[in-house]
């Protein structure tokens, strides 16, 4: 069933003096990073518009919970069929299946926004800029890393579905040749660096930025 | 600077489709340095009309002047601090006041040593003296002030007053503060304005002549009986 820990390490080594596993691990990196960050940025300035104007929401809603039903299959397919196997088809599939999950949580926080605060800026004359960094940005700022925590676990795994199904680089493709080989080996030598690279984004990237934006929460129980 | 105020009607539409008469017949002025105290009984209407003046509804009947350049400077019933942001940050964003200034009115409100502090680390009471604070320092033309002193304790709020006080006359704002406390009003304000029971209407407009230090007790204590009974037949 499994393959000794050190026969799996033995493939690593050859694969990264190869250059290969540094290669795919980037590739895939990159796609992950174009579509979350897509998927962040389309998907925040939809969910902000769809939380402060209602004709917004009620055009958009239907729209949204459809991606949001959608298996994330279906679409990446139909992305491969429409635009080809192209890298645009990839991120645009891995992009459409992360913005629905986006637009909804920051709808939620656009809609809590402090009214009182709203009118303390205004009263202040504060200009817009100011009053966007400072009144706006960080009362979102928790709906935002929630939903970059959920987005960026959701985007790597469907990115290695989309490389397995129409890609010839990353880790998906990678573990899609290890299925044909039925290579139990290689598949874990491609799939655990992958999964310790993103360990590693999520406790240097991710973790920081929240424990970042909540610094000003006081501290309860301590 | 003068502010005008002329309000015929405010009328509140209520969720349910019900229509209510807030304000009526409200005019007054107010001139530079002046300080106004605004006295009526709660749900008078005390605290729509300061949203009116400071432009936050503007929903009603009637005009508000207030001759530009104008910075209004405006304490809430909540200090409303941005809770992500330090005393000294909340100050800042609301102001054109440079570093020095900034510290002399946060030293006159004895914050200097909570200014690198986060709102939800401050007490109420200085919670408030930082909402102060941040309304001096946009170096107002009118102040507006709701209630600034509720559910402090009389000694925190007495001390306040004095402070507030100062800073009033030393930056000459015109100054329009909004209390249901008689003795407040008299120990502040050089005129109360006093608004009947809801619909808000003006029952009085009464100027305090004598300069602030010489009004003796017996003269506060006088005041003070003339606008209860105003009140009182206002009530009945």
């Amino acid at each position: 069933m499994l393959p000794a820990p050190l026969a799996v390490a033995s493939v690593i080594g050859a694969e990264a003096r190869s250059g290969a596993l540094v290669f795919n691990l980037a590739i895939t990196l990159a796609r992950v990073a174009a579509a979350f960050a897509l998927a962040m940025v389309l998907g925040a300035a939809l969910g902000v518009a769809m939380g402060r104007n209602k004709s917004v929401d009620r055009l958009c809603d239907p729209l949204v919970t459809v991606l949001l039903n959608l298996p994330a299959l279906v679409l990446i397919v139909l992305a491969y069929i429409w635009l080809g196997l192209t890298e645009v088809a990839a991120i645009a599939a891995v992009t459409l299946n992360k913005l629905p999950n986006t637009a909804v949580t920051l709808r939620e926080g656009a809609r809590a926004l402090d009214k009182s605060l709203d009118e303390m800026a205004r009263v202040f004359d504060m200009p817009l800029g100011r009053k966007v960094r400072h009144v706006v940005a960080p009362q979102l700022a928790p709906y935002f890393a929630a939903a970059m925590r959920s987005g960026l676990s959701l985007v790597w795994k469907i990115v290695l579905v989309a490389e397995l199904l129409g890609r010839s680089s990353g880790v998906g493709f990678e573990i899609g040749v290890a299925f044909q080989l039925f290579d139990v080996t290689r598949l874990l030598a491609y799939a655990l660096p992958f999964v310790g690279l993103m360990l590693i984004v999520e406790a240097f990237v991710v973790q920081p930025v929240e424990r970042r934006v909540s610094r000003w929460r006081p501290r309860h129980g301590a | 600077m003068e502010l005008k105020v002329s309000i015929a009607q405010k009328v509140l539409r209520t969720a349910s489709g019900q229509t209510r008469v807030i304000l009526r017949d409200v005019a007054f002025s107010l001139r530079q340095g002046e300080i106004c105290a605004l006295l009526g009984p709660s749900g008078c209407g005390k605290t729509t009309l300061l949203r009116i003046i400071s432009g936050l509804d503007s929903d009603f009947d009637g005009r508000v002047e207030i001759p530009g350049p104008r910075r209004i400077g405006m304490v809430f019933q909540e200090p409303r601090l941005l809770p992500w942001r330090t005393v000294a940050q909340n100050l800042c964003l609301a102001s054109s006041s440079s570093r020095d200034d900034l510290a002399e009115i946060a030293s006159a409100l004895r914050l200097s040593k909570h200014l690198d502090h986060f709102p939800g680390e401050l007490s109420l009471g200085l919670a408030r003296r930082a909402a102060i604070a941040r309304a001096f320092a946009v170096k107002p033309d009118l102040l507006l002030l709701d209630e600034p002193f509720v559910s402090l304790d009389a000694a925190l709020a007495a001390r306040m007053r004095e402070e507030l006080l100062a800073l009033v006359l030393e930056r000459r704002a015109a100054t329009l503060h909004v209390t249901h406390d008689v003795d407040e009003a008299i120990s502040i304000a050089d005129r109360i304005l006093v608004l009947s029971p809801a619909p808000g209407q003006l029952l009085a407009d009464r100027q305090i002549d004598t300069p602030r230090q010489a009004l003796s007790q017996a003269h506060a204590a006088r005041l003070k009986d003339a606008i209860l009974s105003l009140m009182a037949d206002a009530a009945s």
